[in-house]
């Protein structure tokens, strides 16, 4: 039904472009389309109410049509319609071609194209073209089927290009940006009206001129030469069924317009409407570097209003927490050990006393579960490691721990550790997840239900009694999965791990029986990426369906759906306060989701490249993400803007940490080496006047080179995870890559 | 024809990687328009024949189109396996890659290539016709090997710490870069100016250019160049005035603070090798006097190791390996020969003890033969012959004065330890072992293990090497060199008119160590050596097979007593307790006294001088020892203090514990 819906609203697009070029969404950009518009000009006066009609009266046929009368009747009342519209409409269709809905597409589409002929003569094939298509593909691409002379389209592109150089220095660099979109719109309407050859020579001629951030994209259209083909493809579907979103100055927007209808030419001006969004904003125009820096996503940039909505970036209060005195066995060092017990407990009796963060979400936002007294002791762990951690600076450098896997056969595709670094999981592509124990503690089996029975259940010890220490062993395999496991989360209370497979599967492992507790299905495709929930309980996971899913442990379906990307969801990552998610995905986005409603809060664009590692910093208010492009973005959440970008890498990176302080932030990368960032100065440096606040058009200082402190190289070994140790220590793991 | 297009299109999936079955695997692709597409394409012939072997013969019209589609098809296929390996953090596409792409996207995966080996993709001249080749495998055979394949090795993990406080090695990368970043014009300018100025002909612009790469603290970047341009020693072996300059431009690199070298020193240290060791183009000149060149060469390979020996790790060894190939190869010129001995010299004494002194016997026969032909014909032949024995006699003259030293210097240094500690409790038990003639071949087995594992297993072939006491070394270098060596050294004040001491006086003796020896010429050495132990510290401490017993229970002791200690301190004082085994001060080297160990009598009249001291180390006395070497006398003292030594069987289980930690995930940070 969905699906249906869907596409009867897109049905509705050509009819009303056939009225006026008159979109809803464009209304407010277009004030006045190009009146030389042959199609528009003959149909204006037409145009207004009855548009709306139209629009009902193509939602009440195929409401018809598929059978629901009585919300067709009830939709009719309310459209105060009279009856005999409906009628007369359900009797049209049901003439020439009632069985298909395929038939009935083509119907539609020719008589929308009678109203478009009149500009473009060759369109008479259209119908019969629709009418062969897979219907969905069909209404997808149907906006394709108005064309004009395809020879012409070279002298389009060239008459605008040659403009756009023309213009003051200040807009070219905006307009600029027009020249991809149209181009592979244009393409894709050559090829989906059979021009190959134009299509090819159109290609030849203007793909040398596109910025070299869209390389990948035109390798996949230049193999795109048939009709048949842009069946199926999920990247031209992408580009059609998104408008690709332009930030443009209110005076360059201008200029294109006046050019464009003094042209009269409506090709391109068809394209700009239909396809485009153009963000108009008022101001100066943004220089060549700053509009790079933002663009290079699939569907341009982000919409400023996307990023309009508050976000909650503050941390969770911590809950109070009793530092309890210290117990015989540290005696030893009670001497110089009792001062500095006192700081965290005044530390944090300090933070108890402070005020709520103002940008923190209310402790109940989302329902966290409740602490129990292992999570208690853990903190109180956490607090004492946290005394005896180092203060890292530019001139206080981590030390780096290399955890290698060997004898991994290439096979290593996900490693996690647990925050307190004592157990290390790798997920395999021969679908095992391995779990070793980094410290002299052996890893444990509960004992058999049978064994269990004869345990003293009101000892103290009963939690030490209940393990097998026969099973005691450094590492544990865990078997379950049907395809390589690319992303593993341990639950922060060790007692659980997450992997996810390309099985389709997420799976929640047991860390006390090393059993496989629950199969989480509902990507149906391979999952790249999953982690827990700062707090437990819940967890995110993403896949190639492009959604990423919330899941609970305890509900076998997702309690939330974050569907947005264009392209596959390839990593997750939870906010530090649990209230939201971030996704990087293969479109070149990150968006930001608020857990409690499902929304997107954020859409971030400016790498180049599918993004393959995102980092919170400790403080919640800012991202890092990492991508194909080997470069790093920061990214300031609670304004929505790019704050930074530390160019070093020469490959993917794969992984990216803050120190526990924030100090400094690590990246990992396949190029086999590991790089430390200044994060203090970068997030220090910003100048956040009001400007760049309103219109988000930051200007990036190229300052890489200062910020990056080190580069770290391993011995052949690409680094896919970072970790530090709650005392500030670098933990780095992979495989060596002989 | 759908069904018979998805057949096509997986075939031609598979061409590009491999091919399917043996009558297949013809298939004709051809790279068309290579630079506009960068794509394979497949051809409408190889369709055809593609379809005539199943047995379909196609229309040209329909293979074309066939052929377009199954080039989408397979960019397409391509395109979503790379996906997977990104996301299996890979830089290879695999078959089982390609293999999910096609499982998703619901067409039946291609099986039977999922080895890892590389395909070998050929080609048949007369026809453009390329294939896999697919071996026949004789199924019987390997069913009946004997030889079963061991299954694979278990995925583990290890962590080592990489980076100490953001500092550390950085390993090589490869030696010089190929790949050429850009460079400001200003500084592409500088290394063209101070190239020209070195290669060229001005001396005096020379000098200014070698100064300024001294000092330059802005030419890090050019770095990889300089190496690169001096890595070009390999083509001017003709021209000793170049190489010589290029020599002196590693001297400069390896003297500018500015620059860190990291894994360059490795290239460099190659360059200045290839000038010690090669038989350059120069040497066939007897008037070229290549000889300074290598004597330059060797001092700058000491320089750089000194300086920067600690970027590499394991460079120490490599360059002892490469040395001691060279003076192991009778097949090469005297000359290399020369430029080995300089080398090892230039690398310390202990170099030359570790090398040169174990591989002089078998070298000696032919340096022997070369001296002794008198022939007109071998006249230049022999006098390279005497620039090797000179050099040979300057390295061992080094090596047994810089010994004698260390022994003296590592008593006093014994001496000011705490009583206790382990050195003192080292010096405690040491005993000479010149006292002990090879004979119990049971506990050398026992060390021989002990030692191994220390040592790592590193698989060296000096592994089994075992510092010689220096008596014995002195003998059979006497040996060799007789009177030239002896003069050398200035004979001990009447030694010999000491009474002999009996065993039983040996404690009291010990006691009472000699007086420092007074060697201003020694003595201002000593930094070196210091700087030596620290580089190479496993260098000692693995005696080889023939250790006498009372120096092989004081190793074994000490090592099981600094085994609570941290490894390096461990090796540093078994090290330690090598040395003072020999417990010789330099100058009581009998002249003439000495008789060659290898035909030396069964028993030998010896004065052993030298400090030794106690535990309480109260004072110091000469003392000297004549014995004869009797088989239960060298037993004795070992005996005497073999309460407080423990036993060293027991070795074996903290060096055990040592190893398994190494293994262990556990990192006590």
């Amino acid at each position: 039904m969905v699906d249906a819906k869907d596409e009867a609203d897109i049905k509705t697009e050509p009819v009303s472009d056939g009225f006026g070029n008159n979109h809803a969404n464009d209304a407010r950009l277009l004030s006045a389309s190009p009146g030389s518009s042959a199609a528009a000009g003959n149909s204006k006066p037409a145009a207004g109410a009855p548009e709306d009609q139209q629009t009902l009266l193509a939602v009440l046929q195929f409401l018809r049509k598929n059978k629901l009368s009585e919300s067709a009747e009830i939709l009719r009342r309310e459209a105060g319609l009279p009856e005999e519209v409906l009628d007369l409409k359900g009797g049209d269709s049901a003439g020439p071609g009632q069985g298909g809905s395929a038939d009935t597409d083509g119907g539609d589409a020719s008589s929308l194209l009678s109203r478009v002929t009149v500009s473009t003569p060759g369109v008479a094939k259209a119908p019969t073209k629709a009418g062969e298509d897979q219907p969905d593909v069909n209404v997808v691409l149907s906006a394709y089927s108005q064309q004009g002379d395809p020879a012409l389209y070279e002298v389009y592109y060239s008459g605008l290009k040659k403009f756009i150089e023309s213009v003051l220095d200040c807009h070219r660099a905006e307009l600029s940006q027009v020249f991809y979109p149209l181009f592979v719109h244009m393409y894709l309407e050559l090829v989906y009206n059979n021009h190959e050859s134009e299509a090819k020579a159109f290609f030849e001629k203007f793909s040398g001129d596109q910025e070299c951030y869209y390389e990948e994209d035109l390798r996949v259209l230049s193999s795109l030469t048939k009709k048949e083909h842009m069946r199926g493809n999920e990247t031209l579907l992408d580009f059609r069924t998104s408008k690709f979103v332009l930030r443009i100055s209110r005076d360059s927007y201008q200029l294109l317009k006046r050019h464009l209808q003094e042209r009269q030419n409506n090709q391109i001006w068809n394209i700009i409407q239909e396809h485009l969004y153009i963000d108009i904003f008022d101001g100066m125009p943004r220089s060549k570097s700053q509009i790079d820096a933002m663009s290079g996503s699939l569907a341009g940039e982000a919409k400023r209003e996307a990023n309009k909505a508050k976000v909650y970036y503050g941390l969770l209060k911590e809950p109070e927490i009793e530092l309890p005195l210290d117990d015989e066995d540290e005696e030893a060092e009670n001497e110089e050990g009792k001062p500095k017990k006192k700081k965290p407990k005044k530390d944090s009796t300090g933070s108890k006393s402070k005020k709520q963060d103002p940008n923190a979400p209310s402790q109940t936002r989302i329902p966290l579960p409740e602490l129990k007294d292992s999570d208690k002791l853990d903190k109180i762990m956490y607090m004492k490691e946290a005394t005896k951690r180092i203060r890292l600076a530019p001139d206080n450098l981590p030390s780096i721990c290399f955890y290698t896997f060997l004898n991994a056969y290439q096979g290593l595709t996900a490693v996690d550790v647990t925050d307190d670094s004592s157990l290390i999981a790798g997920g395999f592509a021969d679908s095992t997840v391995r779990v070793w124990s980094v410290t002299p503690k052996k890893l444990r089996k509960v004992k058999t239900a049978a064994d269990l029975n004869l345990i003293d259940k009101e000892s103290d010890d009963v939690l030490e009694r209940i393990m097998d220490d026969k099973t005691a062993s450094e590492s544990k395999c865990l078997y379950g999965h049907s395809g390589p496991v690319y992303g593993i989360s341990f639950s922060p209370d060790r007692t659980y791990l997450l992997s996810s497979s390309e099985d389709g599967t997420v799976r929640l492992w047991s860390l006390l029986t090393f059993t496989c507790l629950v199969g989480y299905k509902g990507h149906n495709y391979p999952v790249w990426d999953t982690q827990f929930s700062p707090y437990g309980y819940y967890f995110v996971s993403g896949g190639h369906d492009r959604v990423a899913r919330l899941w609970a442990t305890d509900h076998h379906q997702p309690l939330r759906m974050f569907a947005g990307h264009l392209a596959d969801v390839t990593c997750t990552r939870f906010h530090p306060n649990a209230n939201y998610v971030a996704t990087g995905s293969s479109d070149r986005t990150i968006r930001l989701w608020d857990v409690l409603n499902g929304n997107c809060a954020r859409i971030f664009t400016g790498h180049k490249g599918p993004i393959h590692a995102l980092a919170f910093s400790p403080n919640g208010k800012f991202l890092a993400s990492g991508a194909t492009d080997g470069r790093v973005l920061l990214w300031d959440i609670g304004h929505g803007l790019m704050v930074g970008e530390l160019k070093g890498h020469t490959d993917t990176i794969y992984s990216l940490r803050f120190s526990r302080d924030g100090e400094i932030l690590a990246s990992g990368s396949m190029d086999n080496t590991v790089r430390l960032w200044d994060a203090m100065k970068a997030f220090d440096d910003l100048e956040t006047d009001d400007f760049t606040t309103a219109t988000g058009h930051i200007h990036l200082q190229d300052n890489s080179q200062e910020l990056l402190l080190g580069t770290y190289m391993t011995k052949s070994t690409p680094v896919i995870h970072l970790h530090f140790t709650r005392r500030n220590l670098l933990l780095a793991a992979g495989a060596y890559n002989p | 024809r759908r069904r018979k297009r998805r057949k096509v299109r997986k075939e031609e999936e598979s061409c590009s990687v491999f091919s399917r079955i043996k009558s297949f695997c013809v298939t004709h692709v051809a790279m068309a328009d290579r630079e506009e597409r960068r794509f394979a394409e497949v051809s409408r012939d190889s369709i055809k024949l593609m379809a005539e072997s199943t047995g379909v013969d196609l229309a040209d019209d329909v293979a074309a189109l066939l052929a377009e589609d199954a080039c989408y098809r397979l960019r397409e296929a391509a395109q979503t396996s790379s996906q997977f390996m990104r996301h299996a953090k890979r830089r290879k596409l695999t078959v089982e890659d390609l293999n999910r792409a096609l499982r998703w996207s619901n067409v039946e995966a291609v099986c039977g290539y999922g080895a890892q080996d590389v395909l070998p993709f050929r080609s048949v001249k007369e026809g453009e016709l390329f294939f896999v080749e697919d071996r026949e495998i004789n199924l019987i055979e390997l069913a009946l090997a004997t030889n079963i394949p061991k299954g694979c090795a278990e995925t583990m993990v290890r962590v080592n710490v990489a980076y100490l406080d953001g500092k550390g090695n950085v390993e090589p990368q490869g030696t010089v870069p190929t790949a050429v970043q850009t460079l400001s014009d200003d500084l592409l300018k500088y290394y063209q100016q101070v190239t020209r100025a070195i290669l060229g002909e001005d001396p005096h612009l020379m000098k200014m250019a070698l100064l300024d790469l001294q000092s330059n603290s802005k030419i890090a970047a050019l770095l990889p160049y300089f190496v690169y341009v001096i890595s070009g020693v390999k083509s001017v072996s003709h021209d000793l005035e170049q190489l010589n300059r290029l020599l002196h431009m590693v001297k400069s690199l390896v003297q500018n603070p500015y620059l860190y070298l990291g894994s360059y020193v490795r290239s460099l240290v190659s360059s200045v090798m290839y000038c010690i060791l090669e038989p350059l183009a120069a040497s066939i000149n007897p008037l070229n006097d290549h000889w300074t060149l290598r004597d330059y060469a060797a001092l700058l390979l000491s320089h750089i190791f000194w300086t920067h020996g600690d970027l590499v790790s394991g460079l120490y060894h490599q360059i002892l390996l490469s040395l001691q190939k060279v003076l192991s190869d009778p097949v090469r010129p005297l000359c290399s020969h020369y430029g080995a001995v300089v080398g090892l010299h230039a690398l310390g004494w202990k170099a030359v003890e570790r090398v040169l002194f174990p591989h002089l016997p078998a070298y000696w026969a032919n340096l022997q033969a070369v001296l002794d032909d008198y022939s007109v014909s071998n006249a230049q032949v022999k006098a390279d012959g005497h620039k090797v024995y000179g050099a040979i006699l300057v390295a061992v003259e080094r090596l047994l004065k810089m010994k004698a030293l260390s022994l003296s210097q590592s008593a006093e240094g014994g001496a000011n330890a705490q009583p206790g500690s382990v050195a003192g409790s080292m010096g405690y038990r040491v005993s000479s072992p010149g006292l002990s003639p090879p004979s119990e071949p049971l506990s050398e087995t026992v060390l021989g293990i002990a030692s191994h594992l220390q040592a790592g297993g590193a698989g060296c072939p000096w592994e089994e090497w075992s510092p010689v006491p220096l008596p014995a070394m002195y003998s059979e270098l006497y040996s060799f060199f007789g009177d030239s060596l002896a003069v050398r050294f200035s004979t001990g004040p009447g030694f010999g008119s000491y009474p002999p001491c009996a065993p039983a006086c040996f404690r009291e003796a010990r006691k009472e160590p000699l007086g420092p020896v007074a060697n201003p010429d020694t003595a201002r050495k000593m930094p070196q050596l210091t700087a030596n132990l620290n580089i190479s510290p496993r260098q000692d401490g693995s005696p080889r097979t023939d250790p006498p017993p009372p120096s092989l229970a004081a190793t074994g002791a000490g090592r099981s007593l600094a085994r609570s200690s941290s490894v390096q301190r461990s090796r540093s004082s078994s090290s330690r307790s090598g040395q003072r085994s020999a417990g010789l001060s330099r100058d009581v080297f009998p002249k003439a006294r000495f008789i060659s160990s290898q035909s030396g009598p069964p028993a030998f009249s010896f004065v052993i001088g030298g400090r030794q001291m106690g535990r309480r180390c109260q004072g110091r006395r000469p003392f000297q020892t004549t014995f004869s070497s009797t088989s239960s006398l060298p037993a004795n003292p070992p005996r005497a203090y073999a309460h407080k030594l423990p036993v060293i069987g027991r070795v074996g289980k903290p060096v055990r514990r040592w190893t398994s930690s190494h293994y262990s995930l556990y990192l006590p940070l």
